[in-house]
């Protein structure tokens, strides 16, 4: 033991080594999991970022009044049997005639590939245009057409000339001609509004694909979420933390409230399907059966903040409420409540951003389903911002994934708000007693 | 206890183990410690006395480089332990705190066995080459600890279920386990009752053969009973280092002076 | 009637009996409030209570049991409501005297509502367990238990003479659960480590809130990520050159993602077991000599054993019960086998596969999935209660 303190012996050289390696290790557990923070999020942002810019093309699209209307009598009921075949006739007609007025080359263009350039979906909305407005019939008009799923992938990277040799529903030539359509200014490549405001759309059409149900659906799922567990989580919270007497049934209570919040979601959505629907006969995908079902699911999660909000109120406070004659329920709602405020809508707002970015329990009560209609109110179909990119990514097109991990951001973007939100609360109102 | 055993104790040893000079503490902006020189004899027992917050331990802690855990402290000056300084850029503070060891305030049995605890010292710096000299250590660490009688049927019970006392004296076995040349205490007994103080300063006085003992002490009586040099510390500063007797008898300082009469502290 | 508008007309009628009632007592006060027994709001409570609530606890009550099955029945329900809501009304008018307790009365009243709410919790408990056992009932009836228990073949047939064994999904969850342990236990717990023993507090104040990102994407993010990125990755770069399959989905595609969704429960848990270690064993272990690294592994880590097997056990319970993951990232061939880039399916797959698209409720391969989520809801229960009291016992050693 008389050693200089100035050497070191080998036993300590290699302990110092171990020490390295174990603090290198550390710094390596944190650096993977920060590597795979960033690396989801890169991958999924690069996927999705161009779901927010479509291709579009607007020409003139003269709307013949031989195919829409024989017998010239703007009859209604005539009008509305003339499917969007016809239409869609017309704005290829429309486009190939644009294109021939600007002198552009279109060898090998049959007018079959000027109809593959435009989005089906624009057929529809152009039918829609004419039944809701007759007089339209006969006239030319400035029309804005999506471009269809391949055109745009183009832009996207999705496409390239290459596969376009062997793909069925495009072709080099059309592509060509698209970039001669995008020199001489017809087609464009602008903001997609249309992601937030259009519903779902089938199958073979993911340029029409939007968000509008689904970002409704969701809204009202919340609303119904908010109202239901704000009021009955603080009361319940309330309960068991000022009132309750400390005896078995309380302790079951507080047990089956932690284990309820580790419960896996998807339970929530068997209980929803075989009570709400099977036994109350509530409609499937309606909103009111998932705000239901995620109300179940949040309030332990709600509940348990919202007691410790309560919990740190220093009983000086009650003591002193109850010491001017304050009855034990006025100590709570004048003076408690107000104080853990900050905290329990902290715990609300994440809670509301966890049954947000749920999506098991709904596959179950029929959200999946397919529904171009937006919903009234909460009894009628609707879709949900997670299922949503669930039901996106089973789709066959390759384009539906751009618009999955587009919605992906969307979703993300309505969660960092929150979780914002919850931040600057927690931070502004905060008391440290 | 008997007072006047103190004049009759002769200091075993006047060469310096440790040497402090000129040492400066700093935690963050705060200057903590001021221009303290002490020099802790071989063989001897050294207490630290002062009110609180004078710094005691925290020149305590610097004697064996604890000091460097805790984020935002600086310590300036020269701290030798034979000759060597032990803030020197070579010195690894491992090696450091294995001479020089340390039993803490509140005692800290690790969540293992009896055995477990006092082997722990040993197996980290491999001191023992087998279980059979590792049994040796233990026992023989056990005993100068005072402890062995009292445990050596239940050695794989957990030390956290001994008393208090018997805890301390288990973590001041762990500490001499290692062999370290000077033992530092941080108010050893000020979690413990009068009877389990009692056998512990019993034990401090008998550490002495073996090493040189650094405490630090609330209590002047425990000063005075169990040390031969005293070093009164008064907001950060060193005010007074002698001989235990001088100091408590005759302080050259009225402020040590006030303090071991009641004024101050 | 329908009863959403049954509710908002029961709620009008409470606030024009607070009005009323409020009135009635400053009345027979002689507009003195201070010869009232209590503050003239509560008589006003008291009689909108007595009002709306019957009525109210009537249409959650009939929407629980007739729900929307009965239309033409809500006429009744309509009228039943607005009889008992004037009974209610006339009983809490009649009550109101200046001397009567308006304050007592209505505060017990409102102890029942918050009595009530914490209820909920109870029955959400039991509607699970009972939805589940009663269905599960139904299957055992078309489908023998044995074999469900114990046949080691999934094959649903549409016509009939499926078999049904739980065995292939159970494997595959464990498989997959396992996987995602072995990436988040050492990751999570290292982190945790690094953390509370290494970093400097600034370091801490960044990185925990950025590992706990990771708890806050909802899990479909990952669902994706496994499908478009990760899958192909695997295939490309290992199963492919090794020959050991060309599926994009494979157990070890879920796995991994679901290990790196796992991390922060491991790692924010683990870390407040650490931190409630107390700093004394640790400046214990300084002091004679040893490393941070031998201090965490020979003293800290062995006190805060308990609390981390309780943390593991969290992150496998919550493992098994993940769905997004593991239906979009791990395929739905049910297979025992061991090779971690074949394509397995989950207990959680399955439920969903079984119970979306067509429903018919009479069917064993329909049923058969609340089965599954009986063993999986038992499954989960057991490890989250021996994981609870584990951590609880843990936090009482150091309190």
């Amino acid at each position: 033991m008389s050693s200089s303190l100035f050497t070191q012996d080998a036993r300590t050289t290699a302990r110092n080594a171990a020490e390295r390696r174990f603090r290198a290790c550390g710094l390596a557990a944190i650096v993977l999991a920060l590597a795979a923070l960033v690396w989801l999020l890169i991958s999924i942002f690069s996927a999705g970022a161009p779901a927010f810019r479509q291709a579009f093309m607007t020409f003139p699209v003269t709307l013949d009044e031989k195919a829409l209307d024989k017998e010239g009598g703007r009859d209604p009921a005539k009008l509305s049997k003339v499917t969007t075949v016809s239409y869609a006739k017309l704005l290829a007609l429309g486009l190939k005639a644009k294109a021939e007025d600007l002198g552009l080359e279109t060898t090998g263009m049959k007018s079959k590939d000027f109809a593959k350039m435009i989005s089906e979906e624009s057929a529809a909305s152009l039918r829609d245009r004419v039944l809701a407005d007759p007089t339209l019939i006969g006239q030319t008009i400035e029309f804005t057409v999506l471009a269809s799923g391949r055109v745009d992938g183009y832009y996207k990277g999705r496409v390239t000339m290459k596969t376009a040799v062997k793909d069925k529903n495009t072709s080099p030539e059309q592509l060509a001609l698209a970039d001669k359509l995008r020199a001489a200014g017809v087609l464009d490549i602008r903001f997609n509004w249309g992601f937030f405001t259009m519903p779902d759309a089938s199958d073979k059409r993911p340029e029409a694909a939007g968000l509008g149900i689904a970002i409704v659906g969701s809204f009202l799922m919340m609303a119904l979420v908010l109202v239901l567990s704000l009021p009955i989580g603080v009361a319940a919270s309330v309960y068991l933390e000022e009132f309750a007497p400390k005896n078995r049934w309380t302790d079951l209570i507080e047990v089956n409230i932690s284990n309820l919040a580790a419960v896996p979601s998807i339970v929530y959505g068997i209980l929803g399907l075989s009570i709400f629907i099977n036994f109350v006969g509530l409609p499937q995908s309606a909103p009111i059966v998932g705000g239901l079902v995620l109300t179940l699911m949040t309030l332990p999660r709600i509940i348990i903040p919202t007691r410790a909000a309560l919990k740190a109120v220093p009983p000086s406070i009650r003591d002193a409420a109850l010491g001017v004659g304050a009855s034990p329920l006025q100590m709570v709602f004048h003076h408690v409540l107000p104080l853990a405020m900050p905290g329990i809508l902290t715990g609300m707002i994440i809670g509301l951003a966890q049954a947000l970015g749920e999506s098991a329990p709904l596959l179950l009560i029929g959200m999946v389903a397919f529904v171009r209609d937006f919903p009234g109110g909460f009894f009628d179909p609707a879709a949900a911002l997670p299922v949503q990119v669930y039901n996106w990514t089973v789709r066959g097109d390759p384009g539906f994934v751009e618009r999955a991990s587009g919605a992906i951001i969307v979703l993300l973007i309505f969660l960092l708000i929150m979780n914002a939100v919850a931040i600057v609360l927690r931070r502004r109102f905060e008391r440290r007693w | 206890m008997n007072d006047m055993r103190l004049t009759e104790r002769n200091v075993a040893s006047d060469t310096a183990k440790m040497r402090a000079r000129k040492v400066q503490v700093y935690y963050g902006d705060n200057h903590a410690l001021k221009d303290v020189d002490v020099d802790i004899l071989d063989k001897t027992v050294t207490a630290f006395i002062g009110p609180s917050g004078c710094g005691k331990s925290t020149f305590l802690r610097c004697l064996n480089r604890m000091n460097d855990t805790i984020a935002g402290c600086r310590v300036e000056g020269e701290i030798t332990l034979e000759a060597e300084n032990i803030y020197d850029r070579r010195v690894d503070p491992v090696q450091l705190r294995a001479k020089v060891g340390m039993v803490f305030q509140k005692p800290n049995p690790f969540p293992k066995s009896i055995y477990d605890n006092v082997a722990y010292g040993p197996r980290i710096h491999g001191l023992t080459r087998s279980k059979a000299e590792l049994d040796e250590r233990v026992e023989q660490s056990l005993r100068r600890a005072a402890l062995w009688n009292e445990v050596k049927d239940r050695l794989l019970s957990p030390g956290t279920g001994l008393s208090g006392g018997q805890q301390q004296r288990l973590c001041i076995a762990r500490a001499v386990a290692t062999e370290p040349e000077v033992l530092l205490m941080d108010e050893p007994c000020s979690a413990l009752d009068p009877i389990a103080t009692a056998q512990v300063e019993e034990l401090i006085d008998e550490l002495r053969e073996n090493f040189s003992v650094v405490i630090v002490t609330h209590s002047m009586q425990q000063a005075a009973r169990v040390s031969q040099k005293t070093a009164f510390f008064h907001l950060g500063h060193l005010v007074e280092y002698g001989d235990t007797g001088q100091i408590f008898t005759n302080p050259r300082d009225p402020r040590t002076e006030s303090y071991i009469t009641g004024r101050i502290g | 009637m329908n009863p959403g508008f049954l509710l908002l007309l029961l709620l009008v009628l409470g606030g024009l009996g607070f009005a009323i009632g409020r009135n009635r007592a400053l009345s027979l006060a002689q507009g003195d409030s201070r010869r009232l027994h209590s503050l003239p709001d509560y008589y006003g409570w008291f009689t909108a209570l007595m009002t709306s609530f019957p009525g109210l606890v009537m249409v959650a009550i009939w929407m629980m049991i007739v729900g929307q099955k009965r239309p033409d029945l809500t006429v009744l329900l309509g009228g039943a409501c607005l009889v008992v809501a004037a009974a209610g009304f006339g009983f809490g008018l009649s009550r109101i005297t200046p001397d009567f307790r308006a304050r007592n009365a209505t505060e017990r009243l409102i102890m029942w509502l918050l009595v009530g709410a914490s209820l909920i919790a109870v029955l959400t408990t039991i509607g699970i367990f009972l939805s589940l056992v009663v269905e599960t009932g139904h299957f055992f009836q078309l489908y023998p238990a044995k074999d469900f228990f114990f046949s080691t073949k999934w094959n649903p047939q549409f016509r009939g003479g499926s078999d049904l064994g739980i065995w292939p999904l159970l494997w595959g969850t464990l498989y997959v659960s396992a996987i995602a342990l072995l990436v988040a236990v050492p990751i999570g717990l290292m982190s945790a480590v690094y953390l509370s023993e290494y970093a400097s507090s600034r370091t801490r104040a960044w990185v925990k809130p950025a590992i706990e990102i990771l708890a806050g994407i909802p899990t479909i993010v990952y669902g994706l990520f496994a499908l478009i990125t990760v899958g192909p990755l695997l295939r490309d770069w290992f199963a492919q050159p090794l020959g050991l399959g060309d599926s994009a989905s494979s157990v070890m595609t879920a796995g991994l993602v679901m290990g790196v969704m796992v991390i922060p429960f491991v790692s924010s848990l683990s870390d407040d077991i650490i931190n409630a270690v107390p700093q004394s064993l640790r400046d214990g272990s300084l002091a004679m000599g040893a490393t941070s690294a031998e201090t965490v592994r020979k003293v800290v880590l062995p006190a805060a054993l308990p609390g981390i097997v309780g943390a593991v056990l969290l992150a496998a319970s919550r493992a098994i019960g993940e769905t997004m993951i593991v239906v979009m990232g791990a395929g739905a061939a049910a297979k025992l086998s061991l090779n971690p880039f074949e394509a397995m399916t989950t207990v959680t797959v399955k439920i969903v596969s079984q119970l979306t698209g067509d429903t018919e409720f009479a069917s064993p391969e329909t049923l058969v999935a609340f089965a599954l989520g009986l063993t999986l809801f038992l499954f989960t229960l057991g490890l989250n209660v021996i994981a609870l009291v584990i951590v609880r016992k843990y936090r009482e050693q150091y309190e």
